[in-house]
């Protein structure tokens, strides 16, 4: 028998939209379902501000430096650093949730989408981009009761700028993702991308202050690009723009997407070069 | 009349290890074809093929007359698809489940709440709709995969070894469940096992061995050619080693 089909479902802009809205909210049901996750993502970096920096308070001094226009407490300095480490470390969860997809078969769902395979690797992004912002707001709120009072239009000012951070660090978690065979190598990307990324740049300390103390450290610190994104919530969290780290921070994000989708492409990317069983998605 | 599912001198390798060696056939429209082949024939990697989850080194594929090489988005949204491995996202309900599916083709929660209840209830599942995935057994998420599978109303749906893990009463379910729904929806069917008994009189055959396309037709058709009183015969003479000589 054969049936009368309806011709196949034009793509609109309608259906583009609900796609992506679909994406979003199958990562944020995620999250929530993953209290653990939030609670952690929270805890980590209080930790660093409640216990870190009040200890190093007192030892390290902060000058004058842009964006600030006067001395300020090290829990102030480091806040921006440790905005971004939440958005670190959620764009390697999401490289983890798409590793641990890939091994659940769950991956395979949605690369059988008919909208092209960028949009729904960009849908991903922005997916985690949005839970990532959602913490930062969160972690925000509560460093607000530890004094850490940025003026009050900089919590709007910052968002564009914790955007794009949120998407350079998601990219850069789904490139990692796609050369990750198993959930097992996971841990690596904590020891040689999130460790790396995270101490040599200028989010714990000014990078002057790193230029005294090791020339070679400083040039390293200034070719990562977490120095930027950090820079770029710095400054935007005061109202300002830094134009430097705007330009770097934008240039990784486009340059990590689109490695990302030459990654996940069947025909080109990694995971078909790889071909066997553990490539496929 | 345009074939559902056209593959034409098909190859795939991983480094030197050769998958699939000119593989060829044809499902036809409104067609139940049963793709025959014991483990390592290459069943999977056909089917990672047809879905696009491997780019194809040589040959082409085309759904519906459309290339998925170069229409890749108008072929995947007429292909329905089971894979061998679960894909339900078990932290989801089944509703939350079909309504991901559903927006990952476009289309809007009216519409998807309507076809998953119509699903669901051919699946014989309504009441478990609020239920986690993760809460049903192997049989049950088979039977949503199933359902899920169809709810974009696609025109061809490929099976890959569906019945796999499952237990002889639930295998039977599957099956009758499947040939059920064709038969009302009236779609084109791939169904890859190595289950000879899966196959039913009026279904064409494909056999795949070692990556070689050993025999493709109507099982009527495979039984005249081979000799065998049944398909289990048919199978083994056409699976022998060495190669009994029967082409295509």
């Amino acid at each position: 028998m054969t049936a009368t089909f309806p011709p196949p479902r034009r793509l609109t802009p309608k259906a583009w939209l609900i796609c992506l809205k679909g994406i979003v909210w199958r990562e944020s049901l995620r999250f929530l379902h993953q209290r653990e996750r939030f609670v952690s993502a929270l805890v980590r970096p209080l930790v660093w501000l409640f216990i870190f920096a009040a200890g190093f308070r007192q030892v390290l001094g902060i000058s004058i430096i842009p964006p600030y226009d006067t001395y300020i407490l090290y829990d102030v300095y480091i806040t921006p650093g440790l905005m971004a480490m939440i958005q670190l470390f959620n764009g390697m969860q999401s490289s983890l949730s798409m590793v641990y997809d890939r091994e659940m078969g769950n991956m395979r769902v949605l690369l059988l989408s008919p909208f092209p395979r960028w949009f729904l690797l960009f849908g991903k992004l922005i997916a985690g981009t949005f839970v990532s912002v959602l913490q930062v707001y969160a972690y925000l709120a509560i460093a607000w009761f530890w004094d850490i009072r940025p003026p009050p239009l900089g919590y709007l000012t910052v968002l564009p700028a914790l955007i794009l951070v949120g998407l350079m660090l998601g990219a850069l978690g789904m490139l990692l993702s796609s050369l990750i065979r198993q959930l097992e190598n996971f841990a690596g990307v904590m020891n040689f991308v999130i460790f790396p990324m995270f101490f040599a740049s200028s989010a714990l300390y000014p990078l002057w202050r790193v230029r005294e103390g090791s020339p070679w450290l400083y040039l390293v610190c200034q070719f990562n690009p977490f120095t930027h994104a950090v820079e770029l919530i710095r400054f935007a969290l005061y109202g300002q723009l830094n134009g430097l780290a705007l330009a770097v921070t934008a240039g990784c994000a486009s340059l990590f997407m689109l490695a990302a989708i030459i990654a996940y492409d069947p025909s080109r990317g990694l995971m078909a070069l790889r071909g066997a069983p553990g490539a496929r998605a | 009349m345009t074939p559902a599912l056209e593959i034409r001198h098909v190859s795939h390798s991983y480094g030197p290890r050769k998958a699939l060696d000119d593989v060829g056939f044809t499902v036809a429209p409104g067609a139940f074809s049963v793709l025959l082949g014991l483990n390592g024939a290459g069943k999977s990697t056909l089917f990672s093929l047809i879905t696009r989850l491997f780019a194809l080194q040589q040959g082409s594929i085309s759904l519906f007359g459309r290339d998925l090489s170069h229409h890749p988005g108008a072929a995947l949204a007429q292909l329905g698809v089971v894979f061998q491995a679960r894909t339900l996202d078990l932290d989801l309900s089944l509703a939350q489940n079909f309504y991901y599916h559903a927006a990952l083709h476009g289309i809007g929660k009216a519409e998807a709440t309507a076809r998953a209840k119509e699903l669901l209830a051919a699946v014989e599942l309504s009441d478990r709709a609020n239920d986690k995935a993760r809460d049903l057994s192997g049989g049950q998420m088979r039977r949503v995969e199933i359902a899920r599978a169809l709810l974009h109303r696609p025109r061809l749906l490929v099976l890959d070894e569906p019945t796999v893990g499952l237990d002889i009463g639930a295998r039977a379910g599957i099956l009758r469940l499947v040939r059920g729904l064709i038969a009302s929806e009236g779609m084109s069917v791939l169904w890859a096992t190595h289950l000879t008994d899966e196959v039913d009189s009026g279904d064409d055959v494909v056999v795949l061995h070692k990556g070689v396309l050993r025999a493709a037709g109507a099982l009527v058709d495979l039984l005249a050619q081979t000799g065998a009183s049944d398909v289990k015969s048919a199978f083994l003479a056409l699976t022998a080693e060495p190669s009994p000589g029967i082409a295509a």
